[in-house]
């Protein structure tokens, strides 16, 4: 009996915090690569190495979450990762002090979430479908504006310092922004209608939530989170290329949160739980590269990886929901 | 407010979908402090009454008196601001989330300030106090909705709508694919909810012995019409079999 209870009350521990198990997967993996390699963690430069994997990932999955909660997906992040920069490199040719040029190209960004949003929403077009095609167009019209060819982003030393050239400026933006949506999620009305919204869209209207609105918002905002990404990485490299961000940094987003703990089918998910998620695809990442795996192996135990982190944490929600309901 | 008018009052209402006349003339009264049982076959019109009543959909013509006044609601929010809540079939609960945020969705306290922040702990405390007022037991409202029993579900939803100061509240079908334990559970919150004094009820419902249970005034609706009319009291299951036999005959002949 009390051994029941006992289990009864861990797996409440694991429904409570869902991302404890992905958690433990996370330090398991920093302690392997940390003996493996010896420098991984516990140097500046590694640590700087480490969070340029994690950080523009942990951005972007902050937006998909909220998508994903409300059973919505946005394909287009990675190419609008591409054009914010684009936007903001001829805005401040044309004369735009450059820090008003960052906020431009962040809207421009938020633009296309907006368009991605309405046309899912009120031309009722599924948004893997809206956003495949923004994907594409988007795709096309960076490459236009931009011959194919990089630029060097404008502004400032200071700016660039400050939007992710820096060492540790781009891990900071992602561990605010991360901050900001956790209370978002959690604490704000807008978070718990997504919520709602996402797990009986039906009620949550007959309940007076403005649904549509709430997914548009959403889009928007995933749209702003991948320009700012796309921003940051350009600051961090110096240059801004035409090529950057793509399907990868979007997959990558995606499978963020869904190692988190998020369902692609709505309803549930945490903003902590897409970080972790972000940080456990990062060490991989990081440690492979830093072990010198070959990149074609690489992306072989990047997949099993994945797969197996999902898998692992799937069960383990459904184990907790399931155990804990008798 | 009139003291001696009804809570809620339909006279000659119609509601017409294109070519079919889903309500052909109803006149009904909702008393104040009442229970109205509403029963029929499906296409009787009974939901359609119901969405009308709820602002869902208006009338085609006919007038709606609430409190003694004539009024034409707007919208669902409408009807809401003027305390009528229904409780649909499908509940509008979000499985995911707490009872307690359940309970307080899109009525959220929120801590003063510009931010709104979510005040989870006194949803969470007043959410304990509500469900023991009105007497549903569930050890506790942290639970996603979701672990709860179909009852349990129901009873959720009702303090819901008890919750927003409702003083008309309409149920969908509340005891519909429930066993007789639970659904005697669900009537006596019912019953709890009106000897509290404030509430009127109109209620669709099928079982005509939980009908007569729960119900001072008993409506039968057929293709649109209220064939039979009258209080619980003076009727009995076997007077109310005997009336839809004698219809259904006369509906087969056609």
């Amino acid at each position: 009996m009390s051994g029941r209870a006992g289990r009864v009350r861990l797996l409440d521990l694991f429904l409570h915090w869902q991302e404890a198990s992905i958690f433990v997967v996370a330090l398991i993996l920093i302690g392997y690569f940390e003996s493996a390699n010896r420098d991984f963690l516990l140097s500046n430069a590694s640590l700087q190495n480490l969070s340029q994997y994690i950080a523009p990932v942990a951005i972007i999955a902050c937006g998909e979450i909220m998508l994903m909660i409300m059973g919505e997906i946005d394909l287009s992040a990675g190419m609008v990762f591409a054009l914010a920069p684009f936007v903001m490199y001829f805005v401040a040719q044309a004369g735009i002090p450059a820090p008003l040029a960052v906020i431009l190209g962040i809207a421009a960004a938020g633009v296309v979430g907006l368009i991605n949003g309405v046309v899912t929403v009120l031309l009722s077009i599924p948004s893997f479908v809206t956003t495949l095609g923004t994907l594409f167009l988007v795709n096309g019209f960076t490459l236009t504006i931009s011959a194919g060819t990089p630029a060097s982003p404008p502004g400032s030393p200071l700016l660039a310092q400050v939007m992710g050239r820096w060492g540790y400026s781009e891990i900071l933006w992602a561990i605010a922004v991360v901050a900001v949506m956790h209370v978002v999620l959690r604490d704000t009305r807008w978070g718990l209608h997504t919520t709602a919204a996402g797990a009986n869209p039906t009620g949550a209207s007959e309940a007076g939530i403005h649904v549509n609105r709430l997914k548009i918002g959403n889009f928007v905002l995933t749209g702003a989170l991948s320009g700012l990404t796309g921003i940051l990485e350009a600051f961090r490299i110096s240059s801004i290329d035409p090529q950057a961000g793509g399907n990868q940094i979007m997959f990558l987003a995606v499978a963020a949160g869904v190692i988190g703990g998020t369902s692609l089918a709505g309803g549930s998910g945490t903003i902590i739980g897409g970080l972790i998620g972000a940080g456990v695809l990062g060490i991989l990442s990081d440690g492979f590269t830093l072990i010198g795996v070959n990149a074609f192996t690489f992306n072989i135990i990047l997949g099993i990886a994945i797969l197996a982190a999902m898998i692992f944490n799937v069960h383990m929600v459904r184990l907790a929901r399931t155990g804990g309901a008798r | 407010m009139s003291d001696g008018a009804a809570a809620l009052r339909a006279e000659s209402i119609v509601k017409r979908f294109g070519a079919v006349v889903a309500l052909d003339g109803v006149t009904v009264e909702l008393r104040r402090g009442q229970i109205l049982g509403i029963l029929g076959d499906n296409g009787a019109g009974k939901s359609t009454l119901i969405k009308i009543f709820t602002g869902f959909q208006p009338q085609t013509s006919g007038r709606l008196l609430i409190d003694g006044r004539e009024t034409a609601l707007r919208s669902v929010d409408h009807a809401r601001s003027l305390g009528i809540e229904c409780v649909y079939q499908d509940l509008a609960l979000a499985n995911s989330l707490s009872i307690y945020h359940n309970l307080f969705l899109n009525r959220e306290i929120t801590y003063p300030g510009p931010l709104r922040l979510l005040n989870h702990r006194a949803m969470r405390r007043r959410a304990i106090e509500l469900l023991d007022e009105i007497g549903v037991h569930i050890p506790s409202v942290d639970q996603p909705v979701e672990r709860l029993s179909g009852g349990q579900r129901q009873a959720i939803a009702v303090a819901r709508a008890v919750n927003s100061q409702a003083s008309i509240l309409l149920l969908d079908e509340p005891l519909a694919a429930m066993g007789a334990r639970e659904a005697g559970l669900i009537i006596d919150l019912i019953l709890r909810l009106k000897s509290k004094g404030g509430l009127s009820i109109a209620m669709i419902m099928h079982n005509y012995a939980q009908t007569l249970e729960i119900a001072d005034r008993i409506i039968l609706m057929q293709r649109g019409r209220i064939t039979y009319e009258k209080d619980a009291a003076a009727t009995s299951v076997e007077e109310l079999m005997e009336i839809v036999r004698r219809e259904y005959r006369v509906a087969r002949a056609g």
